[in-house]
């Protein structure tokens, strides 16, 4: 059993189920489970990290950390690791997470291991697992002193604990400085994507250059609508300007983990496997028998995506129904 | 303006990894050793900025074994002025890593920007760049993708998930860590390439910077393979029958939709 802290992420007054993840993880090891919020008028939100593990919840509000900058929100975090002396700090390797655990370590001397995809604690100790060469290969980490421990979780890759809606948070507040920033946020570009993240979607349905022209995507984004899923794409389709380069799996692009990977015309070139071969079930759909995508697929189709995604869409409507 | 860029070499992504005797980390005989390619928008940026306004330095900086000097030569054919190596071994962590290049940013003056790919291709770590800033005391902008410069005033457009941005002002002296869409870098010319060779590369060890291998705060252990995967199943049939199969498999054996 340990002391953990958990960063849980808001934007716009919403968590991310990330976190959930996290606080699912650590309650469920026994630990003493710490929750960290940090806003503006975030504390209406301590309740749900409470039904999702946490025994205590910190709250951070300020004005000033209405949005997120690395170095308003790292004296945040920064302050509540002071207050709170945990043995391990989690976080999610989102952007914001990526970006803030590494500012807070070197403040506070810690040790991080960052886009880890297993999370274990043994005796006070983080067991962790990390992929290396964008998941080439996988390796152990060992902490080497007594640092404090630290580290941030690929999303999805554990799993969503069950939420007991019955619980109130035990909830505190701690205050810390700002003043002096020197970064400030002048505007948050709102994606017009109504569909999912890559790295955060259950469901990932890519497409690679056999897609031939960026508006043959429409077929992808109907399966993609009909299940809730992201649209991703191969770096030949991006390279091609079929999708824009956020939407990249691989190792120029983004490593993704879901449920679901559903590659449609994707060869599978090793940069591209090494970006989505975590996920838990692969399907494959090409015309080449021989293409490499197929030895790391579940389930294989031989066939024209242009016949078989459609016939999908209608499949899952179906079930759906 | 004094421009810096941190450069990693990296396998290059074709490369097929193969763990080595002990497992502590990859063989790396017949590795083909590139600059990581987020490092090239850095390298670019830092020349661009450079040609806009006179008088400026580009200086790049690399940390690792001797091998990392190729990198090197390659920014400084691309155009830099100044190179400079600092030991350090193999299997160094972030935080060692971020402590011998500060060590060398710190034995330089005046230094208006750093820049570094947002993350290097072999360990993503993505944690030097914030590491470095922290250490020398000044604020890190990551994942840039575009900046509007006027005078030390710094307006940064930062990728976030979803296809949203942030735009973030900060002032110089600032770390920048760069992502694809920021530029187009150029290739080096040949007689760019020649010349590059007879640069000279400043060489620092680890006690020049301070730093020991009581830095290192993590080590990766018990390197392996991803398991191979089990052959999958393959669905025949016509389109609509290869469709029926698969989601009734989705949906009662794998249980994911």
């Amino acid at each position: 059993m340990a002391k953990v802290l958990v960063f849980v992420e808001q934007r716009d007054g919403k968590l991310k189920k990330a976190s959930f993840e996290l606080l699912g993880a650590s309650a469920a090891a026994g630990n003493e489970t710490h929750a960290v919020i940090i806003g503006e008028n975030v504390s209406g939100l301590a309740n749900e990290c409470a039904q999702n593990g946490a025994n205590k919840v910190h709250v951070i509000q300020d004005a000033a950390l209405k949005n997120y900058t690395g170095e308003a929100y790292s004296r945040a975090l920064t302050a509540a690791i002071k207050s709170i002396s945990p043995e391990i700090v989690l976080a999610s390797h989102t952007p914001m997470g990526k970006e803030l655990l590494p500012i807070v370590a070197a403040h506070v001397d810690g040790a991080l291991a960052t886009d880890c995809t297993s999370l274990q604690f043994e005796g006070g100790k983080l067991q962790l697992k990390r992929p290396i060469y964008s998941g080439k290969a996988i390796a152990d980490v060992e902490f080497c002193g007594t640092s404090l421990q630290m580290a941030t979780i690929r999303q999805n890759a554990i799993g969503l604990p069950k939420a007991d809606a019955s619980k109130t948070a035990d909830a505190t507040t701690i205050t810390v400085d700002l003043s002096g920033l020197k970064t400030k946020i002048l505007e948050v570009v709102k994606g017009n994507s109504a569909r999912p993240d890559v790295t955060e979607a259950p469901i990932v349905v890519s497409g690679g250059r056999s897609l031939k022209a960026a508006e043959n995507f429409k077929i992808l984004e109907d399966l993609a609508d009909s299940m809730g899923a992201a649209v991703g794409a191969s770096r030949a389709a991006v390279d091609a300007g079929y999708r824009p380069h956020r939407d990249q799996v691989g190792q120029t692009g983004k490593v993704v983990s879901p449920s679901l990977y559903i590659a449609c015309g994707i060869s599978g070139a090793i940069q591209h496997l090494a970006g989505m071969r975590t996920s838990k079930v692969i399907v494959a759909i090409n015309t080449d028998p021989q293409a490499p995508i197929f030895q790391i697929a579940d389930y294989a189709i031989v066939g024209d995506l242009f016949q078989v995604v459609p016939a999908l869409t209608n499949e899952v409507k179906h079930l759906k129904e | 303006m004094n421009l810096y860029v941190c450069i990693k070499q990296v396998p290059d992504t074709e490369t097929k990894i193969k763990v080595n005797g002990d497992a502590s980390g990859i063989d790396t005989a017949g590795v083909k050793w590139i600059m990581s390619s987020y490092d090239e928008f850095a390298v670019e940026e830092a020349l661009r900025l450079k040609e806009k306004n006179a008088g400026s330095t580009v200086t790049v900086v690399s940390a690792g074994p001797d091998r990392v000097v190729d990198a090197l030569r390659t920014a400084l054919a691309m155009g830099a002025d100044n190179a400079i190596h600092v030991e350090l071994p193999e299997n160094a962590d972030s935080n060692m890593a971020a402590k011998a290049i500060t060590g060398a940013l710190k034995k330089e003056s005046g230094i208006d920007l750093i820049f570094f790919g947002k993350e290097a291709l072999d360990d993503g770590a993505a944690q030097v760049p914030q590491l470095v800033a922290t250490f020398m005391g000044i604020p890190a902008v990551t994942v840039v993708c575009g900046i509007e410069y006027s005078g030390t005033t710094l307006k940064c457009k930062r990728e976030i998930e979803g296809g949203s941005f942030e735009i973030v002002e900060v002032k110089a002296p600032a770390v920048i860590s760069a992502h694809k869409g920021f530029n187009e870098p150029r290739y080096a010319t040949l007689p760019n390439i020649m010349k590059a060779k007879k640069k000279e590369v400043k060489a620092l060890k680890l006690a020049d910077v301070g730093v020991s291998s009581s830095d290192q705060k993590i080590k990766l252990k018990n390197f392996q393979l991803p398991p191979p995967k089990q052959a999958g199943k393959k669905i025949d049939g016509d389109a609509a029958a290869q469709a029926k199969a698969l989601v009734t498999a989705l949906h009662n054996e794998a249980k994911v939709i």
